[in-house]
């Protein structure tokens, strides 16, 4: 079976600012990929282009072997996880979560374990979104992008203000997802938590991958046994 | 567009627990009372709150509108990376803030005219619900295309406010000095098409030809209602308000479909 994501030769251009040029990355079944790259590398304009928020200039994204196109259909494999949500002020948790699950269609998923491993309480659940704190928002970004399997997972920068408790079982829960199968990309800014969670990095830096390959391959290239000497490494090369 | 009725219930519900719809409903809902306790009769009572429906309706739609979209951008990319399509979203979020907005004025006008009024203030009232609505419509499209355009919400507001503004106060100090510095010229013709331009002078002549006092404020409103005549110069006017409505709603809509987020 090919990846269940590939990106190939993508391009884009805001004005003059190239933001994007031909990046190609493909996710595998069952691994973690981590996304890595400074600050303005494209690193986000990568993932709304994969989430249909960007129409890229050129190159083709394919989910489950199929090129995406205008039908926002594809969207249903893919649970997406922001990095920092918004939620409408006056609607409780569980109505966010009900009109995510309606969205989606299909029968709404059973969830109440997820919710409960990220410590998400029925009274939580039951205030209105805008009395919950970031963290709690975070989880209940967490249980959005988990909950279907989807089997294409994007975590944008997932355990930032999360309490260290909720971080460790949402990275817990990112293993469990890779490892029945789904393909995870992710974004951090914490290189342990990247050492800790990926399999493979993609490191991005002015809208090219400059690398792409295992922690053991990156390890291999740079002499470095840290991810984080190895990443600062590859900056420097780079540079 | 199943979706889009999804997406209309969401803003609904959250919009009817939100203090500032409900509060600008209790503030028809006062005036109107006020007015027909101490106001005089019926009439009169339109002719005041028209006043203030041509002020108001178009400043609060278009600036509680362009806030109300910059603020939901999070949650709009959120909904758009699940299998939603655009217009779909779009058409639903934009009937989930012009439906409230527009219940709560025409709750707010029409509880206390049910109370207070005799049967000979069903039309007035009526018309007048109906051009608040329409006002309310056409505000709040606008307020989506300048959402939709402007990234920085400083910019949008500016941009809001300014055709508010060219609208509402701007437009009358124009159409007087065209008026006097062509007094020589037949200006008819002139003067219609400026009222065309113009949605809040569109519902000013709506409601004065059928509170049958076209004569009696504003220049072009006299001119419509010579020139059409009543029954057509209403249908020319709300047909125009449609045409007001629909415009901005959908530029607001390709700028959405092509937008980057």
């Amino acid at each position: 079976m090919s990846a269940p994501l590939v990106v190939s030769g993508l391009r884009k251009q805001f004005g003059r600012l190239r933001v994007l040029e031909g990046v190609d990355v493909a996710l595998d079944a069952g691994q973690v990929t981590a996304l890595v790259g400074p600050n303005a590398a494209g690193k986000s304009t990568l993932i709304k282009s994969i989430l249909g928020l960007v129409r890229p200039d050129a190159g083709t994204i394919a989910v489950l072997g199929e090129t995406i196109g205008a039908d926002p259909h594809y969207r249903r494999f893919i649970g997406y996880m922001p990095q920092a949500a918004r939620y409408p002020d006056n609607l409780t948790g569980d109505e966010v979560l009900a009109l995510l699950a309606d969205l989606r269609g299909g029968q709404a998923p059973h969830d109440h374990a997820l919710r409960a491993s990220l410590g998400l309480t029925a009274e939580t659940l039951a205030r209105p979104v805008r009395t919950l704190s970031g963290g709690t928002r975070q989880k209940l970004s967490a249980v959005i992008a988990l909950r279907h399997e989807a089997p294409v997972l994007i975590l944008d920068e997932p355990t930032a203000g999360l309490d260290p408790l909720t971080s460790s079982h949402l990275k817990e829960l990112v293993r469990q997802r890779a490892a029945s199968g789904a393909a995870v990309l992710l974004t951090s800014h914490v290189m342990a938590e990247v050492e800790e969670l990926a399999d493979v990095l993609v490191y991005l830096v002015d809208g090219r991958v400059r690398f792409s390959g295992s922690l053991d391959e990156l390890r291999l290239r740079t002499g470095q046994r840290r991810v984080e000497r190895a990443i600062a490494h590859l900056m420097r090369e780079v540079a | 567009m199943s979706a889009a009725r999804k997406v209309l219930g969401y803003s609904l519900s959250n919009l009817l627990r939100n203090w500032w719809v409900l509060g600008y409903g209790l503030l028809f809902l006062f005036l109107t009372d006020a007015l027909f306790r101490f106001g005089g009769g019926g009439p009169r009572v339109a002719a005041s709150l028209m006043n203030v429906v041509l002020i108001v309706i178009p400043l609060v739609s278009v600036v509680f509108g362009t806030l109300y979209f910059s603020n939901s951008r999070e949650f709009i990319e959120l909904l758009l990376a699940q299998p939603v399509s655009r217009p779909a979203l779009f058409t639903g979020l934009y009937f989930g803030l012009a439906l409230p907005l527009a219940a709560a004025f025409a709750i707010g006008v029409a509880l206390p005219a049910a109370a207070h009024g005799g049967a000979g203030l069903m039309r007035p009232v009526a018309t007048l619900v109906a051009a608040g609505v329409l006002l309310t419509f056409v505000f709040t499209s606008v307020a989506f295309l300048a959402g939709v355009h402007f990234e920085d919400r400083a910019k949008g507001l500016g941009f809001a406010l300014l055709v508010w503004f060219c609208c509402a106060v701007l437009y009358d100090g124009l159409i007087l000095l065209v008026a006097t510095m062509f007094r020589d010229y037949p200006l008819e013709p002139a003067l219609l098409a400026l009222t065309v331009l113009n949605p809040v002078d569109l519902a000013r002549v709506l409601l004065l030809l059928t509170l049958d006092a076209a004569a009696l404020m504003g220049y072009t409103g006299a001119v419509f209602g010579r020139f059409f005549g009543s029954a057509l110069g209403i249908a020319a006017a709300a047909a125009a308000l449609l045409i007001w409505t629909a415009v901005p709603f959908l530029l607001g809509l390709r700028g959405f479909n092509r937008k980057d987020f």
